[in-house]
């Protein structure tokens, strides 16, 4: 089976900068794939490439097995990119942009009921005559959504696309991108809602200057970089320095809870044991789970 | 995947779009314009009819109406297309054709047709308002149409370029106001060159302009102020080689992709 997006060696520099410094990447068709780092990292740049937007300095990049620079036609018509900016033509109303878009890639009046489809999918019927100038952010951002799906493309890529909307609207795009992805398309995001990538994507690649720092299913990743944290509240005067630290525990404040990176869970004994020799009187506890934001902190600020 | 029939509907359908998007402001991109150029004819030749006969047997504001004509329809297929580009660079929906399979020669088509196409719309309204105040012969129909199709297509291809290089709003200003609006108001579109200094005639043969109003003009009188093929060879050949300038821009994704 060819694969869905195919990044081999792949740099981008502007001059000085390398953007994108050779990175190889698959992901496989079906596949869920979240593409994460800070901003700068190179994300959009990887998204552009892969788009046609911009071309890499060196490497190649396939989707559906199409270079996207010698065969950039059937490249082209296998991608649905949804930009993070919310641009559109003031000229045009919903229904109009997107049978235009659709005709681009050669889709005729045929195409019109699922023009029609993906309008009602996305909530957008009542708005379908209006002026793109006249929709609100939440539906500007649904019309550039249907405009990415106008011609039914296997690969979808999402570059930041819940960026200001709001929860109700967000929920409700990501149950929408769920089903694609459940009828069969291959689903590229990229978001800074790491909750939301920990929960709809299979694999995530972590991007950190211009390179891929960690690559894995998530569950994987959550496995390998992420401990469980013990957090406690604690009867201690913070201004008559840190006995903790004079214990040896290594612990991070935030809001008068102190929380404690366990590697194995018989830590939280030792721990327990060094504040009671010290005195330290415990007035509150709980145990927080892994999350993707701690794999995704710990890999992306290191060497910063 | 990519079929004929599909880049068929693909060129097609961004021609359509390029003719709504003037069609839908039409006060601003037809009705101006042609205001512009009648006002334009009222004023001279309320001024100067019956004072001078530039060609034997032609009246001055005769003429003048085939200049007019032309410098609209010239600076309106520069407009369409150097605005459509502009406009989207700077709203940011450029990424949308940007993303499709079109290629650079479908773009160029259609960008050029709607260009061509305003400037001759623009054109026929000016010249049947014209009517109205005197009759204007048409010597020869084929050469009206045939420099207006080619000047339409250089100015149109001019503005691609110029639409592609502008990054700002500004840029394409300075565009049309140093380099548009000199060039066409000092090609003879009022006056025979003839009338010039030696010199001043001289450096309106460098104009291109000049060499598209006065074939057009010869189309309706069967009189110019340079052979008509001159003027044809000089047109075609700026309009060939425009052409090819914007399609190695438009092919390189120049200023279009990083």
């Amino acid at each position: 089976m060819k694969k869905a997006i195919e990044f081999k060696s792949v740099k981008k520099n502007y001059k000085q900068l390398k953007a994108v410094d050779g990175i190889s990447l698959t992901v496989e068709q079906g596949e869920f794939f979240g593409l994460l780092g800070p901003n700068g990292a190179g994300k959009s740049t990887m998204i552009n490439m892969l788009a046609g937007l911009v071309r890499p300095s060196s490497g190649s990049i396939n989707v559906m097995g199409f270079d996207v620079l010698k065969d950039y036609q059937n490249a082209r018509h296998s991608v649905g990119i949804v930009p993070q900016e919310l641009v559109f033509d003031p000229f045009f109303n919903v229904r109009e942009m997107l049978r235009f878009q659709a005709g681009y890639f050669g889709k005729g009046k045929s195409n019109d009921e699922w023009i029609d489809e993906i309008i009602g999918r996305l909530d957008l019927t009542d708005k379908k005559s209006t002026n793109m100038r006249m929709l609100s952010g939440g539906m500007k951002r649904r019309a550039l959504i249907a405009q990415a799906l106008v011609h039914r493309p296997p690969v979808i890529v999402l570059d930041e696309p819940t960026a200001g909307v709001d929860v109700e609207l967000r929920q409700r795009l990501w149950a929408f991108i769920k089903e694609l992805n459940k009828e069969g398309h291959t689903i590229i995001l990229t978001t800074h809602y790491l909750e939301e990538a920990e929960t709809l994507c299979n694999r995530v690649g972590m991007m950190r200057s211009g390179k891929l720092v960690a690559l894995d299913t998530t569950k994987n990743l959550l496995k390998k970089f992420a401990a469980k944290n013990l957090k406690l509240r604690l009867n201690l005067d913070k201004k008559n320095g840190s006995p903790l630290s004079l214990a040896g525990i290594q612990y991070s404040l935030s809001d008068d809870w102190f929380t404690f990176e366990l590697k194995k869970i018989s830590d939280v004994a030792s721990i327990i044991d060094k504040l009671k020799q010290k005195n330290i009187e415990i007035l509150d506890m709980e145990t927080v789970d892994p999350d993707l934001e701690n794999v995704f902190l710990k890999l992306t600020r290191k060497k910063v | 995947m990519n079929s004929l029939e599909s880049q068929i509907i693909g060129t097609w359908t961004l021609l359509k779009k390029e003719l709504l998007r003037f069609w839908r402001v039409a006060f601003q991109t037809v009705a101006a314009p042609v205001i512009s150029g009648i006002l334009y004819l009222l004023i001279f030749s309320h001024v100067l009819d019956g004072r001078i006969e530039v060609y034997d047997g032609v009246p001055y504001m005769a003429f003048l109406i085939p200049g007019l004509i032309m410098m609209s329809l010239l600076q309106n297929a520069f407009s369409n297309s150097s605005s459509s580009l502009i406009q989207a660079k700077v709203m940011g929906n450029i990424v949308f054709l940007l993303l499709t399979p079109l290629s650079y020669l479908q773009l160029y088509f259609s960008l050029l047709v709607a260009s061509i196409a305003r400037g001759i719309f623009v054109g026929i309204c000016i010249f049947f308002i014209s009517i109205f105040y005197i009759d204007l012969p048409i010597e020869n129909p084929f050469i009206v149409f045939l420099f207006a199709f080619l000047g339409g297509g250089l100015m149109g291809s001019f503005g691609i370029i110029a639409g592609v290089w502008a990054e700002r709003f500004d840029q394409m200003a300075a565009f049309g106001n140093f380099v548009i609006m000199p060039l066409s108001m000092l090609s003879g579109v009022f006056y025979s060159i003839h009338s010039l200094s030696p010199f001043w005639q001289k450096v309106s043969h460098l104009n291109p302009f000049f060499y598209m109003i006065d074939g057009f003009r010869y189309g309706f009188f069967g009189q110019s102020d340079t052979s008509p093929y001159l003027s044809l060879l000089i047109v075609t050949l700026f309009f060939i080689i425009l052409a090819f300038i914007t399609i190695r821009m438009l092919k390189s994704g120049y200023k279009l992709r990083g």
